[in-house]
């Protein structure tokens, strides 16, 4: 419960729905026919419309990106850090708009949307998206909003990965990408990580193919695995060695039900609280757009030369202790921009915390951020 | 524009407009800011501390967080028309190897430096007994940064040690000026060193 938002909190947000009636082709082939992307927007945009900072979401992220959409919220937006009055996007400054990505499931066009050629939910009948569907997606909400070029894209992990593709895809329509804890493509092992998630809930007899919505039920039991699995691999070996250590809840219960652990208790919790808003369907999705994101793939996987044609300048940022997309892989991305001398700065931070440090208080983190957006919105006279 | 040491406005001139610069240990940024400003420079700077990283990042100029210890491996041969180290090379660890670097990744090397051999500091062991410090060379032995200072002389024969061909060479005193009496005796009145240089045997 928050009875009065801090000061550097954007405060109460609501949603907004875009409609886009034109078919939407994807890289698989298929096309939409119309969809709705649901967004949330904080600060105001200028009159010369510049200031405007598109934030994309990760595998489970949405558009609720910051503020809180009641006051009985326990919890603001997935990157309340970042983004609010004096924090690294300033909403003093910017127009911040983060939406929901297609295929999601609090509100954009996603599986568990009616298929208006069948008048029931999409289902295993919605088409498998990539980033680069989600960036065209997006371009276009870009184009509803009247925002001709951003002044810079950004987000974390798999929305670092759509800043890139961004900057790939319209390098006239964004001044900076913002790629934080990204990797230019998965690894065999990120992949291998993805795959076992997407088992576990393609196994849990309530998928029923995908169409569970028919039935009335949904995969919770593999859904929590997969998120379970997916914490692990968001922490850090010395983050999770600190917060549980060995440490038992009780007596060892020599019985495989009961919780022994303090990090069992924890993982069965954070699976049980994300089935509760989170659609199966969607997390096959989001790991599988995860999977084929690949910019080199159209370049004889020569990363450098899928980055040629950028034309904005560049923040990669990593955390020592991740993982998950180890600074090594932002160095990859950072290797490919000096060799096209492409603008380009970046920060490895010392942090504990693993993957999730993006999400973090970090001190050096957020000063860094701060101050290289400083600069852009100096750039932009915002 | 902060006003730039006299030892940069040196190295500065010695940039043609246009071209590739990398500056090692490139602190806040002031020298790339200058460059980019003025001589309408591609510019990248490395530098180690997180705190400089973020002042440069707020200067808008482009800067990699990076260890210089660990070789400039993120660059290819060529990348670069100069690679400037401002103060730098007393610090690293393996100061051969990294002028090699530098001629691997830039054309043209730059390279400043505290003068070991400057008389103020010889007085100082000598008559003292103690290792030197001075405004250049604020830290005492157990904390100092500088883990391999050298001399003029020193400099000079690594260089020539390794086919490293000096083009231009100039010193500064304490009131960082070049005077020809400077240059009479570089080694004893030279409290700055700064050095032009490139690859042996290659044209000029």
């Amino acid at each position: 419960m928050v009875r009065s938002p801090p000061a550097d909190s954007v405060g109460l947000v609501t949603q907004h729905k875009a409609v886009f009636e034109e078919p939407l082709p994807l890289d698989c082939g298929r096309e939409l026919p119309r969809y709705e992307l649901v967004y949330e927007a904080y600060g105001e945009l200028n009159r010369e419309r510049n200031n405007a900072i598109l934030v994309c979401h990760a595998l489970s992220g949405n558009h609720h990106a910051a503020g809180y959409h009641s006051e009985h919220d326990r919890k603001p937006g997935w990157w309340e850090t970042c983004i609010g009055p004096g924090k690294p996007l300033d909403t003093n400054r910017f127009y911040v708009v983060c939406s929901n990505n297609l295929g999601g499931c609090h509100g954009s066009t996603g599986p568990a949307s009616i298929n208006p050629e069948t008048g029931k939910p999409y289902g295993d009948r919605f088409p498998v998206v990539t980033v680069r569907d989600w960036v065209r997606s997006q371009a276009r909400l870009a184009d509803q909003l009247g925002i001709e070029q951003w002044a810079a894209v950004a987000g974390g992990s798999l929305g670092g990965m759509q800043a890139l593709q961004w900057a790939i895809d319209f390098p006239q329509r964004l001044r900076h990408a913002i790629v934080i804890a990204a990797a230019p493509r998965l690894s065999a092992q990120n992949i291998g990580f993805n795959e076992v998630a997407r088992q576990a809930i393609m196994s849990d007899p309530e998928f029923h193919g995908g169409r569970y919505y028919d039935y009335g039920v949904s995969p919770r039991r593999g859904l929590a695995v997969a998120r379970m699995l997916g914490h692990i691999t968001y922490l850090s070996d010395d983050a999770m060695r600190a917060k549980f250590g060995r440490d038992l809840r009780g007596d060892m219960s020599f019985d495989f039900e009961e919780v022994d652990f303090e990090v069992e208790s924890y993982l069965r919790y954070q699976g049980q609280r994300f089935v509760q808003d989170f659609d199966a369907n969607t997390y096959l999705l989001m790991t599988k757009a995860l999977d084929y994101f690949d910019p080199a793939a159209e370049y004889d996987d020569d990363f450098a030369a899928a980055v040629a044609q950028i034309q904005c300048s560049t923040l990669l940022l990593s955390f020592s202790s991740d993982w998950r997309f180890a600074p090594s892989r932002s160095r990859e991305i950072l290797r490919a921009l000096l060799e096209k001398e492409k603008p380009v700065s970046y920060m490895e931070i010392e942090a504990t915390q693993g993957h999730d440090a993006f999400l973090m208080p970090i001190q050096r983190y957020l000063e860094a951020f701060s101050a290289y957006m400083d600069n852009v919105g100096r750039e932009v006279g915002a | 524009m902060n006003p730039l040491r006299r030892e940069l406005e040196i190295v500065a001139d010695w940039i043609e407009p246009g071209s590739r610069v990398l500056d090692l240990g490139c602190g806040d940024g002031t020298l790339l800011q200058y460059l980019v400003e003025r001589k309408g420079v591609t510019a990248y700077g490395l530098e180690i501390d997180p705190r400089k990283v973020t002042r440069c990042m707020d200067r808008g100029v482009n800067v990699v967080r990076a260890d210089l210890d660990e070789g400039l491996s993120d660059f290819h041969r060529d990348s670069f028309d100069h690679v400037i180290m401002s103060q730098t090379v007393q610090a690293v660890r393996y100061p051969d190897k990294l002028l090699e670097d530098m001629l691997r990744v830039g054309a043209h090397g730059i390279v400043t430096f505290p003068n070991l051999g400057y008389w103020r500091l010889r007085m100082q062991l000598l008559l003292k007994g103690r290792m030197p410090r001075s405004p250049a060379l604020p830290n005492a032995w157990y904390n100092s940064p500088n883990i391999h200072l050298c001399t003029v002389r020193d400099f000079e024969r690594l260089c020539a040690t390794m086919g490293v061909q000096i083009l231009e060479r100039r010193l500064l005193d304490r009131a960082h000026r070049s005077t020809p009496f400077t240059n009479l005796a570089p080694n004893l009145l030279g409290e700055v060193a700064i050095y032009r240089f490139v690859r042996g045997g290659q044209a000029l």
